[in-house]
């Protein structure tokens, strides 16, 4: 009887260690993850960040502009515009 | 065995030691436990507070609103983290150099900072909203004490004027005060989300106490725009508005398939990321707000309404005097030829002749088809404060109106309904529901206004408009059928049309073989002494057009002009690729 009884509190003993071990990965990966998700929220505002920055260069009016003056670029006068009618489509 | 009974082991006290001492323990212990119990029974909430204040913290999630983009997702609209600075004048403490540096930092003058920060205020207020981010890291480097930086979000627009009155723009609460902002401000606007959490001494989440509340974000809008379309029309109508030096002026670009408002733009507007100079007036949207008299942008439903009943067909010939009487009223033709047919009369846009055909109906019939374009009905955008425009009841007409009506006076309608009506002759007699929102072409049922040959009649008479011979020639489009009508009307001023005050439109539709785009120009006063719509608002509508029909690689239908280009352009090789 007393044998089972020291048994018992051997495992009983490796039972609450193993508890102390999970707490302590959970607590540890829970740190983790929340690391992550912050990182995954400031990588969405840069995101939109870049999605505003290059919107902005990318804004009709400046590419107008760019084109015009620096490139001296114009628009195709009508009669240098050769239509093509490819056979066999609408 | 006896202890008292032994000498030895006898005591000599007195009493009294024994009780006080006994007294004394009791005294304690009483004390102990009263403190426990003040702490543990009485005291509870607080200090449980006080310890929770320690390791548990709310949290607010935050949630940013929903980008507004165009029909091919280039974005209109977005919510972007910024910093701002904040005062906590109660812990303001600032050493002279700081104050100096912080100054500087800011890009204001010392004593201009003295003053914001001077300020008396209970609680915290905002010095600078927003900071850059340079300007943020900057003076979190400082680590001033009584100053912090908060987070928040800020609505930017990069498109900018370009679209300023379609997207509209958000109060500094983010709640939207224009335009698509408002009218989809519950779909774009997020809800905060919220968690309770531990933590350790070191600051990390250690488990959530309650469930998360998980923040809602806003939903994306992906709108009809198209903003390539909304430049261009954005350019053109400021060119012609400060080339004919005129009041305002405004554009509507429709897809005559589907119903999608592909640009609108309006002239005077405004920069919705600078929020300093609000004006009410350049921030109102005219093209679907303002109403005006359309003059004879109307007679293509004059002519509608006299064929749908067989009264005429388009070679009817009418005569046309120089002037007709109605009742009291004298209409008058500026350009007048004896003799028009029905086609005529709309490419010329002879008063006298629309006024004749107009008079064959009954007041009811001819109200009965304007009914059915819209007027006097809301357009159904549901864009924030669209109007109907007027339309009065025919029971009301004397004949002197119903005659005025035939070119246009005596109802009043606003840019985007008369570019909707148009629709019907565009798409074959259908008038699609009006979308500010891109949609599919299979998902909307439209709404028959005419029947396919009448409208088809009608948009071969208002191709002549742009022909010879026509008051829209400059609205033609090389190597496009363009349809059209112009429109000149006089401004009602205090109750009188005044004699130098004109509205000029256009409202037209390419290509005229099978329409894929109407677009409307209204061009307010213009005063540089030419004000026909052919002149003022037909150059517009033309290059607009022309720009959008390539832009959408739409196959020329006018073959004439193609095969002229085709002689005159340098050969273009494709390579085998099929690439130029």
């Amino acid at each position: 009887m007393s044998r089972l009884n020291i048994v018992l509190a051997l495992v009983l003993m490796g039972c609450a260690l193993a508890v102390i071990q999970a707490q302590h990965r959970s607590r540890t990966y829970f740190v983790e993850l929340e690391r992550l998700k912050k990182e995954a929220r400031s990588l969405d505002e840069q995101w939109g960040q870049l999605q505003l920055e290059q919107s902005t260069w990318a804004n009709p009016a400046r590419v107008d502009m760019l084109a015009r003056t620096q490139l001296g670029l114009v628009a195709p006068p009508q009669e240098r515009v050769h239509v093509e009618t490819l056979v066999g489509t609408p | 065995m006896n202890y008292h009974s032994r000498k030895l082991l006898k005591l000599n006290l007195a009493p009294w030691r024994m009780v006080a001492v006994g007294g004394l323990l009791l005294g304690g212990l009483v004390l102990v436990a009263s403190r426990a119990f003040y702490l543990q029974g009485l005291n509870t909430d607080y200090l449980q507070g006080k310890g929770d204040a320690v390791a548990n913290r709310n949290l607010t999630l935050p949630a940013h609103r929903g980008q507004v983009s165009d029909r091919y997702g280039q974005l209109l609209a977005i919510s972007t983290p910024v910093e701002s600075l904040w005062a906590r004048p109660a812990e303001l403490k600032l050493t002279t150099a700081q104050h100096a540096h912080l100054a500087n930092v800011l890009g204001m003058s010392t004593p201009e900072l003295s003053k914001k920060l001077a300020r008396k205020t209970r609680g915290e207020f905002n010095v600078q909203r927003p900071v850059t981010p340079e300007q943020a890291v900057k003076i979190a480097a400082m680590g001033m004490p009584g100053l912090y930086l908060r987070r928040e979000f800020r609505r930017y627009y990069p498109a900018g004027e370009v679209a300023a009155h379609v997207v509209g723009f958000t109060n500094v609460d983010d709640l939207g005060q224009e335009g698509v902002e408002r009218a989809y401000q519950d779909w774009l606007a997020g809800r905060e989300g919220e968690r309770q959490i531990m933590r350790d001494r070191r600051g990390n989440t250690i488990r959530d106490l309650t469930p998360i509340k998980t923040a809602q974000m806003g939903g994306n809008l992906a709108l009809a725009l198209d903003l390539k379309i909304q430049y261009l029309a954005h350019r053109e109508l400021a060119a012609a508005i400060s080339a004919h030096k005129a009041k305002g002026g405004s554009v509507v670009v429709l897809d005559a398939k589907t119903g999608e408002i592909l640009a609108l733009a309006n002239q005077p507007n405004f920069n919705p990321n600078n929020r300093r100079n609000y004006q009410p007036g350049p921030m109102r949207n005219r093209a679907v707000i303002d109403t005006f008299e359309p003059g004879s942008t109307i007679k293509p439903f004059v002519a509608a309404a006299v064929l749908e009943r067989g009264l005429f067909h388009p070679d009817s010939v009418l005569d046309t005097p120089e002037t007709w009487r109605v009742g009291n009223k004298l209409v008058r033709d500026e350009h007048p030829h004896p003799q028009m047919t029905v086609t005529e009369i709309i490419q010329k846009s002879s008063n006298v002749g629309a006024v004749r055909m107009a008079m064959t109906l009954t007041p009811q019939q001819f109200w009965d088809v304007l009914d059915r374009a819209g007027f006097g009905q809301m357009p159904g955008s549901g864009f924030p404060g669209e109007t109907a425009g007027r339309l009065r009841d025919a029971r009301t007409w004397r004949p002197v109106e119903q005659a005025t009506m035939a070119y246009g006076y005596g109802l009043s309608v606003s840019l985007l309904q008369l570019t909707r009506a148009y629709m019907a002759f565009a798409n074959d007699g259908e008038v699609m529901p009006l979308s500010f929102l891109r949609r599919e072409p299979q998902e909307i049922i439209g709404e028959r206004v005419f029947s396919p040959s009448v409208a088809r009649e009608v948009r071969t008479m208002m191709e002549a408009v742009t022909q010879e011979g026509g008051t829209g020639t400059r609205t033609r489009v090389p190597g496009y059928r363009v349809a059209g009508k112009t429109g000149t009307a006089h401004k009602l001023v205090d109750g009188h049309y005044a004699p130098d005050r004109y509205l000029s439109s256009f409202v037209g539709m390419a290509p005229a073989s099978n329409p894929r785009l109407i677009i409307g120009v209204a061009i307010d006063e213009p005063s540089d002494g030419v004000y026909y719509g052919g002149s003022v608002a037909g150059p517009v509508f033309a290059q607009v057009m022309a720009a959008s029909l390539r832009q959408l690689g739409l196959p020329p239908d006018a073959p004439e002009t193609a095969t002229r280009m085709t002689l005159n352009g340098p050969p273009v090789v494709a390579r085998a690729d099929g690439r130029l």
